[in-house]
């Protein structure tokens, strides 16, 4: 190959190198592709064809009636209405969690980086530890305390549940947003006689829209897939998609219908997988600002 | 500082609910939880201490020991697969690919979902009798075996399977943030030096991204600790003690056994694990921001 020079004319284009980069990419993207379609195949199979064993084959035809029966007929134990249930309630534990925890943790980010008032960045270092700290530690005690208060098995539990646990990554965020806005527009505001609350409503909260996406996205997809805390604080009226899929596959009763699993598996991730689809740029944009700052 | 009273106050205020949050939620149940490892409590939290005894028993348990072994290997290959992979998908994006957002976009779709789904899938994909074995077998090639999730040896590597197939388009993203980030004139320079393509990646562009892919590191290995959800979509901690993982042998002592004083013991040990996981890494940051401030 010749030496390339910044002035020089282009490489060629085909080389074995560019080949074997696109054949890595080609095996790459097929190793990350095939579970998915292994999924959507099988869940368009009748359990005839799928005892066949023929797992990467289309479907004969078309069937679509386990998905029809994920939805609304499999079941879990002894209970079956589908996960048509576990779908409200993981949209009713999620809309209200994400709200609740982004607008918290946008107050925090904005008091911790712009006012500082005594002890910020003690509750700041408290707030970080508790985020990396096991969850497994903080569980039996709240369970008794949720239990206490009547929340446990609740829905507004749950709901507090994952606005405690998201604080910690929320308020990073924000904090870490709201230092690399100037100080002086923060200052002007007072001078012009606004207070804490009118700062943020009218200024630092239209300034963070962004952030307030981005971060939303990341606790929506996060509280959705979440399972270990729905499975112990929810109650069984309230368990969310991911605790009744689990269920719903695990069951030990009779013959497994993979088919109906697989489209039970696929209906829990689709809401995610949507939002990650229709905004991939901020769900990359969050990941990325999320991680190298932390 | 600048800030006067009457305003402090609201940020004060507002401040009230996170304080209770980090003081009772998170100091005080952790304190509650340490304080029943030292007691005999089963079902109900009993205040009759035993020392040190719920930790003798915890290093008795083969289960407990079977479990640190497997999070330690899962840990380590997960972290180490996901980093190697998504540095890898990230060089080969970086190198003006056609199609590029469409790959961007296969490499990470599976991050957005839950580990239950992602351990169903491979679970399903594993199956010896119905899954790739058999569609293999059934090709002509009888001998053909991929049986990881029922097999004891190499169940733990079906988890490291679907956890780098989950992740590794995290570390692709930051990776290639990085790599965007790096200025063409290292590029030009190498070239004319005629160094390969891939020397480059590995001598110049690799350690500039080093604080990124150390950052993407310890958020996954913030997660193997409380690995849970994969284990009990995909072998249930099975075959025999393969795959169980200490997470899980918590919640089945705490919600499932009634035996709190173990799982209590359990979590303090997994804490205690953090810090000293994490201690040396804040301790380098924070020389890291001193020696920053100082010069």
């Amino acid at each position: 190959m010749a030496r390339p020079h910044p002035n020089g004319p282009k490489p060629a284009q085909i080389t074995a190198g560019r080949i074997g980069l696109y054949a890595f990419l080609f095996i790459a993207a097929l190793f990350f592709l095939l579970p998915l379609y292994t999924m959507v195949v099988t869940s368009l199979k009748s359990m005839d064809e799928i005892r066949l064993g023929q797992i990467f084959a289309l479907p004969a035809t078309f069937d679509f009636s386990a998905w029809v029966t994920a939805w609304s007929g499999a079941c879990m134990g002894t209970v079956c209405v589908g996960i048509r249930s576990g779908f409200w309630n993981s949209v009713a534990i999620t809309l209200p969690s994400v709200a609740l925890s982004v607008f918290i943790g946008a107050v925090n980010g904005y008091a911790l980086s712009l006012w500082r008032p005594r002890g910020a960045n003690l509750l700041f270092g408290l707030l970080m530890a508790g985020g990396l700290i096991p969850y497994q530690i903080f569980l039996y005690p709240m369970v008794r305390a949720m239990a206490n208060i009547d929340l446990y098995n609740s829905l507004a539990g749950i709901i507090l549940v994952h606005v405690i646990f998201g604080l910690p990554l929320v308020t990073l965020l924000f904090r870490n947003y709201f230092v690399s806005v100037p100080e002086e527009l923060c200052k002007a505001a007072r001078v012009d006689g606004a207070g804490f609350w009118r700062i943020f409503f009218e200024i630092m909260l239209p300034i963070a829209v962004p952030m307030v996406v981005v971060v939303s996205m990341l606790q929506f997809t996060g509280i959705w897939n979440d399972f270990l805390l729905g499975l112990v604080f929810a109650g069984r009226d309230n368990l969310p998609m991911t605790v009744q899929l689990n269920n719903i596959v695990n069951t030990t009763m009779g013959e497994r219908t993979y088919n109906v699993n697989m489209a039970a598996t696929i209906l829990t991730a689709i809401v995610p997988l949507a939002i990650y689809f229709l905004s991939g740029r901020w769900f990359v944009r969050g990941i990325a600002a999320g991680a190298v700052k932390g | 500082m600048s800030i006067k009273r009457k305003p402090n106050l609201s940020a004060t205020i507002a401040l009230l609910p996170t304080w209770f949050v980090a003081v009772v939620v998170f100091i005080g149940t952790m304190a509650w939880s340490i304080r029943l490892s030292f007691t005999n409590s089963t079902l109900f939290p009993s205040s009759t201490y035993v020392g040190l005894a719920q930790y003798s028993k915890l290093l008795s348990s083969a289960k407990w020991l079977a479990s640190l072994q497997n999070v330690l290997i899962f840990g380590v290959l997960y972290v180490a697969g996901c980093l190697l992979l998504g540095f890898l998908l990230a060089a080969a994006l970086d190198r003006k690919i056609r199609f590029e957002s469409a790959f961007r976009t296969i490499f990470l779709y599976p991050y957005a979902m839950s580990f239950v789904v992602t351990g169903l899938i491979w679970q399903w994909m594993l199956n010896p009798t119905l899954g790739i074995q058999a569609s293999v077998r059934s090709l002509g090639w009888e001998s053909f075996v991929l049986d990881w999730v029922v097999n004891r040896d190499m169940a733990i590597y079906a988890l490291v399977l679907a956890g780098v197939w989950q992740g590794a388009g995290l570390v692709m993203v930051i990776a290639l943030a990085g790599m965007r980030g790096i200025e063409a004139e290292q590029w030009k320079a190498a070239r004319i030096d005629g160094i390969p393509v891939w020397r480059i990646y590995v001598s110049i562009i690799l350690p500039q991204l080093g604080p990124a892919l150390a950052a993407a590191g310890m958020l996954l290995a913030m997660g193997v600790i409380k690995t849970y959800d994969i284990v009990v979509a995909m072998t249930n901690g099975g075959p025999g003690n393969a795959t169980e993982v200490p997470a899980k042998f918590i919640m089945d002592n705490l919600f499932g056994r009634q035996n709190l004083g173990l799982a209590t013991a359990g979590a303090t040990v997994l804490v205690l694990g953090v810090i000293i996981a994490v201690a040396p890494f804040r301790y380098a940051m924070h020389m890291r921001d001193k020696a920053k401030g100082a010069a």
